[in-house]
């Protein structure tokens, strides 16, 4: 599987997926600036993603901690998601993603 | 303050989380005495900051422990050597003095003298985060406040707040009967701050003393640092502009790494390299403790921190006490090291 991100340049990148990582886990390991400063325990609201509008109705949605911790979040949109809480299977196969401002 | 400035002591710890706590722990068996600085209020760094209820699985011979839990026993644990907090304050620059030792200034003027500098600073200071909003960092100081310092000079003031949580509920409270007006703005009609204060906050808009959008601030306008106005943005795009005197995001604290990239330590990827036999970085009497260091196979786990400090500990005693030599002894069976923890008599 592959997912797509963009960084805050508007600039695409495609990442492979790995089975069971978090999106926020392939977007740090594929170099892009996330700054995930709580390391994924949606503490923080620092793995801030927009979600291609496309893909906001295929994925899980959100729980309540996620919806309170996006209150601490930067330019918040409906498409707003923590990508920490956005785990990687099959289904997610091209999903797109745009990293927040921070 | 009736402390003397500036202050003279071992080892001054930048940092009070879990590294910077054990240290004192560690540097207190040597009978070396430090002072801690750290930005926060409180102890714990981002154990208390941002996870204190979550628990945490991989602490030696704690099976299961909250971020404030092990805080608050580490805070136990070295109260017998009573470190001095400076709480509320950065680090903000480091020189070297004649005689060798270092002096560290903070951002509220304090001075500290001491031999040997422990950087325990985890990623670095929590700072508020800024919103994204362009040419926002020329009305910060002036109209623009992470903090509410002095409620009155918000009297008469049109007054913006944005986000959900605790602070900026608080501060709607308080500020809608001095404020001229006031408008709360957040992306969501629902809020994680306390139940009873988005209560009285509704209560408000229903009486029409506070203005409530679900919206996002889009546009600041003024002069030389003044707010006049602000665009807000809905969620169905539409825009509509506020008078605007005072502009107040409360949106919770990130990590920045701050002054100490300054301080001349050869960062790699802002992290301090060390070496892994005394934690002491190209500047000698200069240490590096926990999160904010890299050495080959770093880990950044708490119990890293822990060893980090212990291997410090012995080399800092050497640069603070160079006539004396250092004795090791264990816990377990030193009578020394038990009359100084308070046990047994």
């Amino acid at each position: 599987m592959k997912i797509f991100a963009k960084d805050r340049d508007g600039k695409e990148i495609e990442i492979e997926g790995r089975d069971g990582w978090t999106v926020m886990e392939m977007l740090r390991e594929a170099g892009l600036p996330i700054t995930a400063e709580c390391g994924g325990a949606c503490a923080c609201a620092t793995c801030h993603v927009y979600v291609d509008e496309d893909w906001v109705a295929k994925l899980n949605p959100a729980s309540d901690m996620e919806v309170d911790m996006l209150d601490m979040a930067l330019a918040v949109q409906p498409n707003s998601r923590l990508s920490c809480q956005l785990t990687c299977t099959e289904e997610l196969d091209g999903l797109k993603v745009t990293l927040a401002p921070e | 303050m009736s402390e003397h400035n500036p202050i003279e002591t071992d080892v001054v710890i930048i940092g009070a989380g879990p590294a910077g706590l054990f240290a004192v722990f560690e540097l207190g068996l040597l009978d070396l005495k430090a002072h801690l600085i750290d930005i926060l209020d409180r102890p714990g760094g981002q154990c208390t900051e941002l996870y204190p209820e979550k628990p945490i699985y991989d602490i030696p011979a704690l099976p299961i422990v909250t971020g404030q839990e092990l805080v608050d026993r580490l805070v136990e644990q070295v109260k017998p050597f009573s470190p001095s907090f400076h709480f509320g304050e950065m680090a903000a620059g480091l020189t070297k003095l004649p005689d060798g030792r270092w002096k560290l200034t903070t951002d509220a003027g304090k001075e500290l003298i001491a031999p040997v500098i422990v950087i325990a600073a985890g990623a670095g200071s929590f700072v508020p985060k800024r919103p994204p909003i362009p040419g926002i960092d020329a009305y910060e100081g002036k109209s623009v406040h992470y903090a509410v310092r002095k409620m009155e000079s918000f009297r008469d003031k049109h007054v913006l707040i944005a986000g959900g949580g605790d602070s900026a509920l608080d501060w709607t409270l308080n500020l809608a009967p001095i404020a001229r007006s006031l408008t709360l703005v957040h992306h969501r009609d629902g809020f994680r701050a306390q139940a009873h204060s988005v209560n009285q906050m509704r209560e408000l808009v229903a009486a029409g003393k506070v203005n409530f959008q679900v919206a996002s601030v889009k546009a600041l306008h003024g002069a030389d640092g003044q707010l006049r106005a602000a665009t807000l943005l809905g969620h169905d795009k539409s825009e509509n502009q506020i008078d605007v005197d005072a502009f107040l995001p409360f949106f919770g604290l990130t990590i920045k790494l701050g002054p100490i990239a300054e301080f001349g330590l050869g960062l790699n990827e802002n992290m301090i390299p060390v070496d892994t036999g005394k934690f002491e970085s190209e500047q000698p009497g200069i240490f590096g403790i926990g999160d904010i260091i890299t050495y080959p196979g770093k880990l950044k786990l708490i119990l890293s921190g822990f060893h980090e400090a212990a291997l410090m500990a012995q080399a800092a005693f050497h640069i603070c006490r160079p006539h004396e030599k250092l004795r090791f002894q264990y816990t377990t069976s030193s009578s020394n090291l038990q009359k100084k923890l308070g046990v047994n008599g």
